[in-house]
Parts: structure tokens; sequence; C-alpha cells
């Protein structure tokens, strides 16, 4: 036996450690636990080779930042003049965005909605990739001292790239979208078909799990659908460039991403999601969506009190109302008061809270009575809790109508929009500081 | 492109020093998960590959061979994403085949070197994916056109940097 070893003492070896490393990779394979803890040998493979990579991309950055910020000006100037310009557009647009932002968050308040919130990013710089077209990763400079942990979302400005793989001291690997091992849950932006996102052998980007029967375009964009746990919900992933049959019953849609991961140089950890209810305005007092969309919604022409007793009002000129805001203060606002007379949205969707939580008025309660605090309807008095006991539709917070139909049907078309839903059913939501689910029945 | 058989006392027996047996490979390494982040095309090279032939066709002996190739393919392992193990189990065969070869042939010249890195990257590739969609499930796509052209690439970029590295060789 000993002479048969000897003899052929170099197959001996190899086979000696082929064996012993498929045992080693048998091992590995079975394994298939989340938590797996790393390895030594990789923990001193990477500790060997990147500190190379961070001096080189160092010294790398720090000449182009010398050239680029200290010689090479060409330009500055004009492209200043146009950044300048740019951000007074983008202010503008900011300002309407930030209206439009809270609106929405008052709307998804009212539909007890949760949020995912990016509300902390670690930035990092690319220093390494995996070398090989068969595993798709890259290095980063940030590690667990830093506070990256396993399975941390990473992106750029301009999409998802991949998620952290495996957290070392001061570096991290970052398992790419492409790879064949990765898995993202992605919804399309329009159509809203959902799937899984993977890499190919090819490097290339798939949806998967989309049924044959459905119709996707190429151009739509893909984004996360944060169903996976690890990325949140609306990030871009990219473009859908090709649907063709797959197969068994589901589409192959072949999907470009949105980020270059063939040239990432900077890349953005998501250290830190939180998941929470959408808060109202930071101000002291919140103000309603049906304020909001009062504000921009035209007038609806107010109607008189159906007092059979008294005559009514003229049909011509100015009636002044004076309803308290949401800040508090009273604003006043002149309409023109056309036949059956006029009442202000938003004097009408400024009312106090009690009077939201009222049940609809019986024809010939006016709102604009309402209005007058000598002319207060039973109705609508704060004590009055009797009377709110009609189920909130929370869906439908947008509706600023007149109680009275009556009202609405002698105006104008512009008021058409308003009058969805009855008011209370409106704005009960957004003025009891219960969830719309709680109201009583 | 002479290829000329070569008996066991005409071949010639080189060493290494050790810092160049040690930051060779290293430096493989490094370039190969350096250079494609800026040059994509970097990729198809396998620069660890043709480390490894060469020390084995310089070494001439199969096992130190087959233990370089282990060590460097565990290495690259180690950067991948996969378990550890593909590269190891693929560059150990290709370290004694070529170790193995070199003792038979003369691999010295340009033509030799040529042939037995497009021969051994075949090798490697097979064995690789063999092992990747064998043992470890991967889903990886043979294409004959494709590993030919890599091959051939490889082959052309062994030619230059086997001259670049016979300056280590030291004779026994």
């Amino acid at each position: 036996m000993e002479n048969l070893i000897s003899r052929y003492r170099n197959v001996t070896i190899l086979v000696a450690v082929l064996f012993v490393q498929v045992l080693g990779l048998a091992v590995q394979v079975k394994r298939s636990t989340p938590d797996e803890s790393t390895r030594l040998i990789r923990v001193w493979a990477v500790d060997a080779v990147t500190p190379f990579e961070k001096g080189i991309v160092w010294f790398q950055s720090s000449v182009s930042n010398l050239w680029r910020n200290y010689f090479y000006l060409r330009g500055v100037r004009q492209e200043n003049r146009d950044l300048k310009l740019q951000i007074e557009r983008l202010r503008i647009e900011q300002a309407r965005l930030n209206q439009d932002a809270e609106q929405a968050r008052r709307l998804q308040l009212l539909l007890g909605f949760k949020e995912q919130f990016i509300s902390k990013t670690l930035a990092a710089q690319v220093i390494g990739s995996s070398g090989s077209e068969q595993s798709r990763s890259i290095y980063i400079d940030k590690g667990s001292r830093d506070g990256i942990k396993q399975d941390m979302a990473v992106i750029t400005a301009d999409g998802v790239v991949g998620k952290v793989l495996r957290v070392f001291r001061s570096t991290s690997q970052v398992l790419l979208v492409n790879d064949q091992t990765s898995g993202v849950g992605a919804i399309l932006e329009k159509s809203r078909l959902q799937g899984v996102l993977r890499g190919t052998a090819l490097g290339e980007v798939v949806l998967e799990k989309v049924m044959s029967d459905e119709t996707v375009q190429p151009g739509e964009r893909v984004v996360t659908s944060g169903g996976d746990q690890i990325f949140p919900k609306g990030l871009p992933v990219g473009t859908v460039t090709k649907v063709s049959p797959g197969p068994e019953l589901f589409l192959n849609i072949r999907v470009k991403p949105a980020a270059d991961l063939s040239r990432l140089e900077e890349v953005l950890v998501i250290t830190q999601q939180e998941e929470k209810e959408p808060a109202a305005a930071d101000g002291a007092t919140p103000i309603r969506a049906a304020d909001i969309l009062a504000q921009r919604l035209p007038s609806v022409p107010d109607r008189p009190p159906d007092d059979p007793s008294k005559p009514p009002p003229p049909t011509s000129g100015l009636k002044i109302f004076s309803a308290p805001t949401a800040s508090g203060t009273s604003a006043t606002t002149a309409l023109p008061k056309p036949s059956g007379g006029s009442v202000s949205t938003h004097a009408q969707s400024s009312l106090g809270q009690n009077s939201l939580a009222t049940t609809p008025k019986p024809r010939g309660d006016s709102a604009g009575s309402a209005n007058n605090p000598g002319n207060v309807s039973p109705a609508i008095k704060p004590s009055d809790n009797s009377s709110a006991v009609k189920p909130a539709t929370p869906r439908k917070p947008a509706a600023v109508k007149a109680p009275d139909n009556g009202a609405n049907a002698g105006s104008d078309g512009q008021s058409q929009p308003a009058s969805a839903t009855p008011d209370s059913q409106a704005k009960q939501p957004a003025t009891e500081p219960t969830p719309p689910q709680e109201q009583p029945q | 492109m002479p290829i000329t058989y070569t008996s066991n006392e005409q071949v010639e027996v080189y060493r290494f020093s050790l810092p160049a047996a040690i930051l060779i490979p290293l430096i493989a390494v490094f370039l190969q998960a350096f250079v494609p982040l800026r040059f994509q095309f970097f990729s198809i090279f396998d620069l660890p590959l043709l480390v490894v032939i060469f020390f084995a066709v310089a070494r001439r002996s199969p096992v130190a061979g087959l233990l370089t190739g282990a060590a460097i393919g565990l290495l690259q392992d180690s950067l991948t994403g996969h378990p550890l193990g593909l590269y190891g189990i693929a560059k150990t065969v290709v370290g004694y085949g070529a170790s193995s070869l070199g003792v038979k042939l003369d691999v010295e010249n340009a033509g030799s070197r040529f042939l037995v890195t497009l021969f051994f990257y075949v090798v490697h590739e097979i064995v690789y994916f063999t092992i990747a969609r064998g043992l470890v499930g991967l889903t990886l796509q043979w294409s004959w056109p494709r590993e030919l052209g890599s091959a051939l690439a490889n082959a052309a970029l062994a030619v230059v940097l086997f001259a670049l590295l016979d300056r280590f060789k030291q004779r026994t």
C-alpha cells in the first residue's frame, strides 16, 4: 500500500487536495442559514487585497480632485450661473411639491397608511469587484465599524444597486442585482404587476413571476415593491427593454438596470429605515386636506337659510363672510351671490370640528347659517354628539360639498368636483383624532 | 511553433524567491478584482489562472503546481460571493495538469505557451462549470464562441505576461 502511494504520490496528493476542497464546498453548499458567519479565509483575503484598492482609489481621487478643484476650472462661472438659475426653478418646483407632499401625507393619514422612510444613509466608495464574471459583486470602503450590517440595501441616485452580502471591519461586499443569486421584489410602475428581479448568468436582469397573460410594454419603469423587506418601496430599479414568452406560464421580461452597474464609483447604503404612519404638518395646528382642497376648488354658491318666514335675499350684490381659518384666525371672503344665495367652500370647510362630525343637516339647514354665531343650528352644537353617527368614508376625503345638494345644483359646473360625498363623510376622518376604522358605526 | 518533447534530464526546473511566490499571485488577484471596475473588458482575462499556469510549468512539480493552484483559486474564491472551492478545484486541476505537461514538453517558447494556455483555459472553464452546475447548483450558460474567444485572449496575454514573469525565475 505504501509503495502504491509513494509510486503515485502526485496523483494521491492531487486527489487528496481535490477531496478536501470538494468536501469543503459541499459543507458550504449545504449551509443555507442566513446568519452564516464569515469565514476566516474571506476575512484574510479581503484584508490582504482591500488596502491596496483603498490606497489606489484614494490616490486617484486625490489627484483627480486636485486637478478638478484647483486647476481645471474652465467654464465654472457659466456653470455656476446655470446652476443658480436651476436652483431658482427648483425652489419654485419644490414649493409646489411641498404642498402636494403635505397633502399626500394628510390623505395617507386619513387612510391609515404606513410608510417606509429612508431615514439614514451612508455614502461609500466602490473599491473593488469580485473579479469574476460568474459572481457579480463589489466591495465598498465601509464596514461594520461604520454601522454597515448584512442585507442592508445599497443604492445610487439612479436606482437600486444591490444588498450587503458580507460585512468586514472596514469593508463590505455588495451583491449586485444582476448576480444570479440575487433577488429583489419589484413592481411594474404602470401596470402594478409584481415580480421578482433576478440576475442571469450573462449579467442581465430579468423580472420573473409575471404571468404570461399580462400585458407589459417595453419602456415601462420597474420599481421596488418593498416586499423583500430589504429595499424600501418605490426605488427605481430599471426599465423594461424586452418582453417575450418565458418558461411555463410566465413572461420573460428583460430589464435594464437604472443604475449603471458596470461603472459604480460611489453608492449609498441605507443604514436605517423607519416605518411609521405619516405625520401631519409640523405646525401647531394641522391643516386638513379638505382645507387645502377647498382653497384650490372654485367657490360654491351659498344657499340661504330655508326659513319660510324670511324673505329671500336679493339675487345680486356681494355677501361678506367671516370664516375661521385652520389657524384660528378669521378669513373674510367676498363672493358674488347668485340666485339662491352663496356659500364659500373655504368657509364651509373651515368649520369647527364638531360641526364636521355631524350628520348631513336636513334640507334647509344651510352651511352659511352655521357660520353665523348667532344662528347656530342644534345639529352643529359641540355638545351634540349623538348626531355623529354617520359612518366615515375615509377613501373620499376630498369632498367639500355643501350639505344641501340643492345649493350646488343651481351653481355652475365648476363645483362638480367638490360634490362627491356628503360633508360629514368627507371631513369626519380629518377632524377626529381616532383612526377612521374606529369611528362609531 | 515548435513544441518539443524533452526528457526529464533535459528540462530545466526553476524556483522563485519567497516574495515573488507570494506577491505575484496576490497582485494578480488584486488586479483581477480592481481593473474591471475601470475597464469592463478586462474581466474576460483570468490573471490568477495565468499565474497558476506559469508557476506550474516553471516549477515542473505536480505537487507544487496543484498546491499553488489550490491556494490561488481559494484566494480568488474568497473575493466572490460563491462558495469557496469553485476556483480552487478548477485551478488545482490546472496546476497539476500544467506542471505534469511541463515535465513532458518544452513550454519555454511563445508558441507552446500560447497553446498550453489556450488548452488549460478551456479545461479550467469546463471544470469550473461542471462543479458550479453539478455541485453548487448555479445556472451558468456555456457558450463555445465566448469561451474560445476568452481562451484566445488569455493565451495572447499569457505570451506577454510569461515573458515578463520569466525575470523572476531562478535556476535550481
